[in-house]
């Protein structure tokens, strides 16, 4: 499995993705954009963007890889600590406060959002779990357990040969690239992960969980106090399997759209897990946000490589799967994006998103 | 037999562990001879801390266009500390950034940013005047493949990628801006990218032979976009043109820790610019080797030497394994050093060179 992922990852860099293939047809949207928008004070540091999401006063939270991750030397084993953090700040990019300090289950950020009651939600891709700060910063729920120790292996082999896979395995879009999939305590059915990457919910408050990257292919739900209910999925690529569940997000009648990143393709679920459709045509589908408009639509960010300086693109999508257009390319620059692992799009029209190997939130202003 | 492989082995990790310094088994005597040597002093105590501020192991050193002084170091943790002209701490940058884990170098550029190399994440991380994070380039590790698959010693690979790299030491600017990486101690390579980080060429594996290296330790450019490379285990540094083709080897002044280029990133200044190459008394401070190695050559940009100056040690003048020389003003150097957690200020009296009585 891994290495089919693997031969998958690199084709897909080597060939400049599908986003190459996709650019005669799919209409470029003009746009602007802020990339210089987040302001720490001189000892905060921004690092990796796991996750960026707005609350409805406009109130900007960020869940970072920054810092460092710990090990710290048991009797027996090995523990690690440390490694992310969550900030936040107003709507004008200011930092206000940091949330969270030295929770335990902060070391590797992979998601954030924020609920429609302004609840924050931060997904640890190491820890694997799932944690709800509510607006005041205190933490009411957690999905998932942190597993106990690290693996230790054994010296590495010698020198030469070294396998690309083991190369291009990195953060951001996860899998892909033959990152090692098993975390120990983790694979559980029921509420623990194995690697969740997403968090979103319907109406009714029900939660549903993106699990994820790691040896799990699945969607779980549970209801709104954090009680299993169900989960669907399976490792593959029949309608139903997943090679990767990297982004969730529903729509207004309560639809799931999951981003099956190996797979290339977005599928859609009604609320029990019945298939229903599925789309591809936007690249390796790494984020994913869904508008609230009275027309909603999708945005997908596409990641070819883990650099984030070759290949990638954000495409505007109706919830059909017809591709509206798309945005920005790989790089460092203003305006191009480095592994946008994460989407805001509470306003339509003017996103928010959060990149891993730039280490930087961009203001994406989109022009009518 | 297999008994035999296991002892074997864990023989190795214990010599990794006492002496990681990495693939450079033993310094080597310079083989030039009749050097003449440089008086230097100098200057005593220049470096001053506020109580409670330590430096660690002083891995890079840099000075900007203001005088302003950088030292990158290895203490509780990996840190950046900027000092003044005088010598005085003034600030700290980037502390608890996710790019710092294990100093290696730290370069300034023409614009006066502060680069630094951590071979720890495997990153370049380029601050703006006032401390913020203006570029990256490579990237850490995902923590993940190390929470499942934690890392031993480690091992050379020559992966050869285009953005990321393997426990890179050291980077270099031209007039044009663009970057210059040696890459390092698990590649055998030099990277070039342009301004805003695209990669524009690599060059080199492992060997001996010319565009070959042996743990590219230390880069620097002259005017002209000429690029040195202190290739260490190879004994020699190895001179590239701007388009990273072979022009040159200077084989005679020991195991090259440090390079640096004399007058500054630019921008280009009439002064004439020279060549300093650290032999350096290895970082596990062998008694035996500190009679010959240690001292810093002088030389011109085509590889005549001019002078030599300092010997390994640990008393003021004397170099406890200098990882990096700061040489914007060519008679006034900064080295920063591994083993007595320690930067010094060295001024050399060029006038006053007079024949070596032991070479």
């Amino acid at each position: 499995m891994r290495r089919f992922l693997t031969a998958l990852f690199v084709s897909a860099t080597l060939a400049q993705g599908t986003g190459t293939l996709a650019q005669g047809t799919v209409p470029e949207l003009a746009f602007d954009a802020n990339a210089d928008l987040l302001r720490t004070p001189a000892n905060i540091f921004v690092g990796e963007v796991g996750g960026v999401g707005r609350n409805s006063q406009g109130r900007i939270f960020v869940y970072t890889r920054t810092g460092h991750p710990y090990a710290t030397l048991g009797d027996n084993r090995t523990f690690y600590r440390g490694g992310s953090r969550l900030f936040e700040f107003d709507a004008s990019g200011k930092f206000l406060r940091e949330l969270g300090q030295d929770v335990y289950g902060f070391n590797t950020a992979f998601g954030l959002r924020v609920d429609p009651q302004d609840n924050v939600w931060t997904i640890d891709q190491s820890a694997s779990q799932v944690v709800k700060f509510d607006s005041q910063g205190r933490v009411v729920l957690v999905l998932g357990r942190k597993p106990e120790a690290i693996a230790v292996r054994p010296a590495a082999p010698p020198a030469g040969g070294a396998p690309a896979a083991a190369a291009g395995g990195a953060a951001g879009g996860g899998r892909a690239g033959g990152a090692p999939a098993l975390l120990p305590g983790s694979g559980i059915p029921g509420s623990s992960f194995s690697q969740p990457t997403d968090v979103a919910w319907d109406r009714a408050g029900n939660i549903y969980i993106a699990d994820g990257v790691g040896t799990t292919n699945r969607i779980a739900k549970f209801d709104k106090d954090g009680k299993f209910i169900r989960q669907w999925g399976s490792t593959g690529a029949e309608p139903g399997q997943f090679n990767g569940v990297k982004a969730l997000a529903i729509d207004a009648q309560g639809n799931v759209y999951a981003a099956d990143l190996g797979n290339k393709r977005i599928q859609v679920f009604d609320a029990d897990g019945t298939f229903k459709s599925q789309f591809t045509g936007v690249g390796m589908p790494t984020a994913l946000c869904m508008t609230t408009g009275p027309t909603q639509y999708l945005y997908v960010s596409h990641v070819g490589d883990q650099s984030g300086m070759d290949d990638a693109t954000i495409y505007k999508v109706q919830l059909d799967g017809k591709v509206v257009g798309r945005f920005g390319s790989a790089g460092k620059l203003p305006k191009e994006f480095g592994v946008a692992n994460s989407i805001d799009c509470r306003n339509e029209n003017e996103l928010l998103i959060g990149e891993m190997s730039n280490w930087r939130v961009q203001k994406v202003t989109l022009k009518k | 037999m297999k008994r035999w492989f296991g002892l074997g082995f864990a023989a190795c990790m214990l010599v990794s562990l006492v002496q990681p310094g990495g693939p450079v088994a033993a310094q080597n005597r310079a083989t030039a001879t009749n050097v003449p040597v440089i008086p230097h002093e100098v200057v005593p105590d220049f470096f001053k801390n506020a109580p409670g501020i330590y430096t660690g192991e002083n891995m890079g050193i840099a000075t900007n266009s203001k005088g302003n002084i950088y030292i990158y170091h290895r203490a509780y943790e990996t840190r950046l500390f900027e000092y003044s002209p005088q010598g005085v701490f003034t600030r700290e940058i980037g502390r608890n950034n996710y790019g710092f884990a294990f100093a290696h170098s730290v370069r300034v550029d023409a614009q006066d940013n502060i680069w630094a190399v951590d071979e720890g994440t495997d990153m370049l991380v380029k601050f703006a005047p006032d401390g913020r994070v203006l570029m990256t380039i490579g990237r850490r590790e995902d923590p993940v493949r190390m929470l499942v698959n934690m890392p031993g010693a480690g091992v050379y690979h020559g992966r050869n990628e285009k953005y990321k790299f393997g426990r890179q030491t050291d980077v270099a600017f031209d007039q044009q801006g663009n970057i210059f990486v040696s890459d390092g101690y698990f590649d055998a390579r030099v990277v070039k990218y342009d301004k805003n980080g695209r990669f524009v060429k690599a060059v080199g594996t492992r060997g001996n032979g010319n565009l070959q290296f042996n743990t590219p330790h230390s880069i620097a450019t002259d005017f002209q976009g000429n690029v040195y490379v202190g290739d260490r285990g190879n004994q020699r540094v190895q001179v590239l043109d701007n388009e990273l083709n072979w022009k040159a080897n200077y084989p005679n002044v020991g195991n090259p820790w440090a390079v640096c280029v004399s007058g500054g990133p630019g921008p280009k200044n009439p002064g004439k610019q020279y060549l300093y190459v650290s032999n350096s008394w290895p970082d596990s401070a062998p008694a035996a080797a500190a009679e010959f190695t240690g001292e810093i050559y002088k030389m011109e940009l085509d590889g005549s030497i001019v002078g030599k100056f300092g010997r390994g040690g640990k008393a003021p003048g004397e170099f406890a394994t200098t990882h990096q020389i700061d040489c914007r003003d060519p008679d006034v150097l900064y080295t920063a050093e591994i083993n007595d957690w320690r930067s010094q200020k060295i001024r050399l009296k060029p006038a006053a060179t007079r024949p070596s009585s032991t070479n």
